[in-house]
């Protein structure tokens, strides 16, 4: 089982619908609830005009250095998605603050990952709107 | 010079706060060695071949007299009494343990610096003109630009785990002395013809293994747009750059596989997007910054003891005459302490020597200094009746060499003495050359003169851009050193070429000698530079002189 990890610690999997690849997008169109998986190397213009229809898109780390499902999670949000996004796969507690600023509701990562990182690690960097240049320079 | 808000203070904190948690973290084996790995580089931490460096940022070369005292601190204090500068504005300890790396962290933050992404794989140390606020040919101060952009590149949550290193420099002057071609990203800060200031942007810049010059990807950006244009560069960036393979991942490849017109196409794209999540504080900021960075508080005062020293003391005016600079006001000089006294590592400081240049930046300099890409330390604004004293407490340290842009004011990198990388000596190089040429005393009649050396082909010794470059490999485990020539960092940019078959250990510094005097036959006056020669000439006389054996042979 993987484990959820929030603001507010560890959680479990409360998605029961399933995740689609890309690809298997236009087949699912009637389903009452839709979830997508979306690759690291994935163009998210591909989701133009589908945003709407979705509830979750989950955004693939296939290891925490590659760093390109944090541009994919800035361009869901510019592009409108203002469904669930979740980072999955490895993605350290180090890496938390900047998976929330960049739009992550969550990170899904794996038992091991958890035993090894503890939620403690995590909740050190729930903080994450704290200390936020980003932010700042926007505001 | 720009002072930490509480916002700035709070964040360094934090993020020092984090990285002590990091260093316990890995010593219990919560984060593999894969994982702390990039996590201590963008704190600056490397893994050097005999220990571990942490490598200071210096941003946009800009510091004070306490900041300077604080780095000749932490040498004495952690590492071993001296600090070694580097060509992109920051300084090396090279002997420090990992455990005393959160309280060298705290020591910096101290004095508000710090060691934010002076490596990995995210947006580098910003960097910037050493002659800043102090230069003639400059439009503005460049270094407010780069403030504001050394605070949207920290911690940047989008940009932090990039496919590649990603360098940016800023300039404003006609002439460039930040190396802004060689640069991922650079930022030329001009005027129209209308009279209206913005920026040029330049992208793809970059040495290594495939050196290229950066290309113009916007000619002329309103100033409200630099943020949103630059983030949207690295957007396209994330994406698009390639991950496959380390040595294809910097930007310069992403450019050069996909073209420029396609790039901008979409960065452009990206910038539409991003442009209205920027509501206009990021110009208020600015203003900001800029009121950090006022005119020095000029002295008005005779300028006899500077004139009389320079009539009656040789050493004095040949120190003036080779590391002065023009200063903006005409009472005012840059001075340039030379860090590469012949025979010594270039780039590198003692605590001392730190301490030294610090009080007289404090007496006599406004309280500034500058950190070169050259690697020299620099006193951007001194009243010219201060340089004699200046001069004479230089001296009693060492660091009063006459040398500043001549044959031994060399860039190396550190080399197979320090870098894991390295497949060959630097360091020994320059000594070599630097302690050759003193001995000829030609270093003057040969005049500018600037070579650079790097211990691999990574080139962070600049060669590509030396007028004489100088790379060592490794070929069947024996170092052996190519020449490149007629490169130039300046405004007018150009990668050296290859001369010919490479040079041993014990032949290499031969073989500039013959090059340089060389030289000094081919040239038409004693005003022809090196550069100039070769540009007139083409390469060919200087491979002759190179290659003397070649020359016989075809001959016969």
């Amino acid at each position: 089982m993987s484990v959820i990890v929030t603001d507010t610690g560890f959680t479990t999997e409360d998605w029961t619908a399933g995740f689609i690849p890309l690809a298997d997008l236009p087949a699912n169109d009637a389903a009452p609830a839709i979830a997508v998986d979306l690759a690291s190397d994935s163009d998210p213009a591909a989701l133009a005009g589908r945003l709407q229809d979705i509830d979750m898109i989950r955004v693939d780390f296939p290891s925490f250095a590659d760093g390109r499902g944090f541009t994919i999670a800035k361009r869901l949000r510019q592009m409108g998605f203002q469904g669930r996004l979740r980072a999955r796969g490895h993605v350290i507690s180090d890496q938390y603050a900047m998976a929330r600023r960049v739009g992550f509701d969550e990170v899904e990562i794996s038992e091991e990952l958890a035993a090894r990182q503890p939620e403690a690690e995590w909740l050190f960097r729930a903080d994450w709107q704290a200390n936020d240049y980003q932010a700042r320079l926007r505001a | 010079m720009y002072k930490y808000n509480d916002f700035d203070e709070a964040f360094i904190r934090a993020r020092t706060a984090q990285f002590r948690k990091q260093v316990e973290r890995r010593v219990a084996g919560n984060l593999t060695e894969d994982e702390f790995k990039p996590l201590r580089l963008m704190n600056g931490l490397y893994l050097q071949l005999h220990a571990y460096m942490l490598r200071v940022a210096i941003p946009y070369g800009t510091l004070n007299a306490r900041q300077m005292r604080q780095l000749a601190y932490i040498a004495d204090k952690w590492d071993r009494g001296y600090g070694h500068f580097t060509t992109r504005q920051n300084i090396q300890f090279n002997w420090p343990r990992l455990t005393d790396v959160p309280d060298m962290l705290d020591a910096l933050a101290d004095v508000e610096m710090h060691a934010n992404q002076t490596s990995g794989n995210t947006i580098r140390n910003v960097t910037s003109d050493h002659f800043a606020g102090a230069a003639v040919d400059e439009i503005e101060d460049p270094r407010p630009v780069a403030e504001l952009l050394r605070q949207w590149s920290t911690d940047h949550p989008e940009f932090q785990f990039l496919g590649r290193k990603f360098k940016i420099a800023v300039g404003a002057s006609e002439h460039d002395r930040a190396v802004l071609k060689a640069h991922d990203l650079a930022v030329r800060i001009v005027r129209n013809d209308a009279g209206e200031t913005g920026y040029e942007i330049l992208v793809g810049g970059g040495l290594g293994r495939t050196p290229m010059i950066g290309k113009v990807l916007h000619p002329f950006l309103p100033r409200e747009d630099l943020l949103p244009y630059v983030e949207a560069v690295l957007t396209v960036y994330n994406t698009l750059g390639r991950r496959d393979n380390k040595y294809k991942a910097r930007i310069k490849i992403t450019v050069h596989e996909n073209g420029i017109d396609t790039i901008r196409a979409l960065v452009d794209e990206q910038f539409a997007l991003i442009r209205p999540t920027f509501s206009g504080y990021d110009q208020e900021l600015l203003e900001e910054i800029r009121a950090h960075f006022p005119e020095p508080d000029y002295v008005k005062a005779p300028l006899d003891a500077f004139e009389t020293a320079y009539e009656n003391d040789p050493v004095f005016r040949s120190w003036a005459d080779t590391n002065l600079s023009a200063h903006t006001n005409p009472d005012y000089a840059i001075a340039t302490i030379s860090l590469k006294k012949h025979g010594q590592t270039p780039g590198d400081a003692t605590s001392e020597q730190m301490r030294v240049m610090a009080d007289l930046a404090e007496a006599f300099a406004h309280d500034e200094l500058r950190i070169s890409h050259e690697q020299n330390v620099i006193l951007p604004h001194v009243h010219k009746s201060h340089l004699p004293a200046i001069h004479a407490r230089l001296k009693a340290v060492g660091l009063a060499t006459a040398n500043i842009g001549l044959v031994s004011d060399i860039i190396a990198c550190p080399g197979m003495d320090y870098c894991a990388l390295a497949t060959a000596r630097s360091i020994p190089v320059a000594q070599q050359i630097a302690t050759r040429f003193d001995e000829l005393k030609l270093e003057h009649e040969i005049g500018e003169l600037k070579i650079k050396i790097s211990g691999c082909i990574n080139a962070c010794g600049h060669h590509h851009m030396g007028h004489i470059g100088i790379l060592g490999l490794d070929r069947a485990g024996v170092e052996n050193y190519q020449i490149t020539l007629g490169g130039d960092g300046s405004e007018n940019a150009a990668i050296g070429e290859r001369a010919g078959p490479g040079f041993a250990y014990d032949e290499i510094v031969p073989a500039i000698e013959r090059l340089v005097l060389g030289y000094l036959d081919l040239r038409e006056s004693p005003e022809e530079t090196f550069l100039q020669a070769y540009r007139r000439l083409g390469a060919e006389p200087f491979k002759a002189v190179l290659y003397p054996e070649a020359k016989t042979k075809n001959a016969a």
